[in-house]
């Protein structure tokens, strides 16, 4: 019994941290239609520009709000350089740019911080099982999540947003910016990325530090749709509770093994994810 | 209101629009007919900058409008109603009309012109918070029209309106249509294939062939037999 409050808990902890990247493949999903591989090189930078900030000057919270902010910034960068050139080249094209970005900022983050190890703290003490760092990361993701929502849903920036990803000529034909709504998909996405990184790397950060999390988080992307934020948040949780059970009873070499394997089930009987609604359009 | 001289657009080496020149004045309506393929589509996207011409000038109200992007065009005041409405499935029959009018700076008006899009298409009212994939056909092209109605434009392109619809859908759209203008003087640019209900409500027309203006006329002019032979490809 003790053994499984430890791994609920522990589970619903890292669960966060995949619901929060996985959150924020869906924000890119859905304003760009295209699954992003760069999203954990942005978090990933994000996260190293925390390291250098906090390390010069001794504050942790002044690095986060550097590394939110410099994700934002770096979202934006990415879109306008990155990924709109290669939507010429149609959706495979944008995927393998978005990968190959992957790739080139792991090789520069270790070119610039090298692949040492780094140590990066937590933003409160993490000891115990209800340590105040494992409440922090649920109650920031939440929150995050929650924002997110709210904007989506409830503001004429969120309704924006959505019109121009579902039919971006018609609402630009009813005056919508649809470049810019792209773009600010794009940095909302890196941003929450940014706090998915600084939540999954303590206590070490070395350059494939989220490649782990990736896999689990692209995982919730998939089981809870693409396009569906509150069925990928349910599933990032879902995801980091299974996964803490497989390692906690069958052993911690299973845990990629069992992700791969929901992906495959998933992608195979449910193409559009557990809470999908189908792909209705795709013109 | 608009005026057009000599707008070519080409996809590749197809010239859709080949040399058109036509004017819509202020407060009328105008119809553009033709066949499938004609050009009529091409014509109202290069307009509202959907597509950007290769020569030729776009004037709306006196203000240059070609090549302009269609956010730009569309704040300017001149809504376009695509091809079968483009009312979008995803969002709520609220949040379309919503939509239209986001761009607007007097949000006070907003609630005002719900409420007479409302009036105009009483099926809407009802279904408000329904999802717009929901809607019929019928629904769908007054959402269309009531969502560019929102943004309060001072001239409005309309493609096919009666694409799809039975013939007493289309004959209440058609009689929206008549009393817009009537009542606000709206100016309406009307692209039809379903000539007979545009040239009842238009006060001149012009036929597409191939992309050219093969006929200039007013529409009580313009005859049944002269259709036929554009239609059916004899000039």
């Amino acid at each position: 019994m003790n053994q499984f409050l430890t791994l609920t808990v522990g589970g619903i902890a890292s669960g966060a941290v995949y619901a929060a990247l996985g959150l924020s493949l869906v924000i890119i999903f859905r304003a760009t239609r295209v699954v992003n591989f760069a999203q954990p090189a942005l978090a990933l930078l994000s996260t190293y520009l925390a390291f250098t900030v906090s390390q010069a000057t001794g504050s942790y919270w002044l690095g986060f709000l550097v590394a939110i902010v410099g994700g934002a910034v770096l979202g934006a960068a990415s879109d306008r350089l990155l990924i709109r050139p290669a939507r010429a080249h149609g959706e495979l094209g944008s995927v393998i740019v978005t990968l190959g970005f992957l790739l080139v900022a792991q090789a520069v983050s270790g070119m610039i911080w090298t692949s040492e190890p780094r140590s990066f703290g937590y933003a409160f003490d993490f000891r115990g099982l209800f340590s105040a760092a494992n409440v922090f990361a649920v109650v920031a993701v939440l929150v995050t999540a929650g924002a997110v929502l709210l904007l989506f849903k409830a503001t004429p920036l969120g309704l924006r947003m959505r019109a121009a990803a579902f039919a971006p000529e018609a609402a630009s034909l009813v005056g919508v910016r649809v470049g810019l709504m792209v773009t600010v998909g794009a940095m909302l996405a890196a941003a929450v990325g940014a706090l998915a990184g600084l939540l999954a790397v303590p206590p070490l950060l070395y350059p494939t530090v989220l490649d782990g999390i990736f896999v689990y988080a692209l995982t919730a992307a998939v089981v809870g749709g693409l396009d569906n934020p509150i069925g990928t948040v349910v599933a990032g949780f879902t995801v980091g509770i299974g996964l803490s059970y497989v390692s906690g009873y069958l052993g911690p070499e299973l845990v990629t093994l069992a992700s791969l394997a929901v992906l495959v089930l998933v992608l195979s009987l449910r193409p559009n994810g557990l809470f999908g609604r189908g792909l209705a359009r795709r013109v | 209101m608009l005026e057009l001289s000599t707008v070519v657009t080409t996809y590749g080496a197809v010239r859709a629009v080949d040399g058109v020149s036509l004017s819509a004045p202020a407060g009328a309506l105008t119809a553009v007919l033709g066949a499938n393929g004609a050009g009529k589509t091409s014509l109202l996207r290069t307009i509202s900058g959907l597509v950007a011409p290769r020569s030729g000038s776009i004037r709306f109200d006196d203000t240059e409008i070609a090549g302009v992007a269609p956010d730009r065009v569309a704040r300017m005041g001149l809504g376009h109603v695509p091809e079968h409405g483009g009312v979008i499935t995803e969002l709520t029959v609220r949040e379309n009309l919503r939509l239209g009018a986001l761009h607007r700076r007097d949000k006070a008006d907003r609630a005002v012109a719900l409420g007479e899009v409302l009036d105009l298409f009483p099926p809407l009212a009802s279904r408000l918070s329904a999802q717009a994939s929901t809607l019929s056909g019928g629904e769908r092209q007054m959402l269309a029209i009531g969502r560019a109605l929102m943004g309060r434009p001072r001239m409005l392109l309309l493609d096919e309106p009666s694409l799809g619809l039975a013939p007493m859908v289309t004959a209440q759209i058609m009689r929206v249509l008549r009393n817009l203008r009537a009542d606000r003087g709206l100016t309406v640019l009307l692209v039809e294939q379903n000539a007979r209900s545009a040239l009842s409500v238009a006060e001149h027309a012009y036929v597409l062939a191939l992309g050219r203006v093969v006929v200039d006329a007013p529409a009580h002019a313009i005859t049944a037999e002269a259709l036929h032979d554009v239609y059916l490809g004899a000039r």
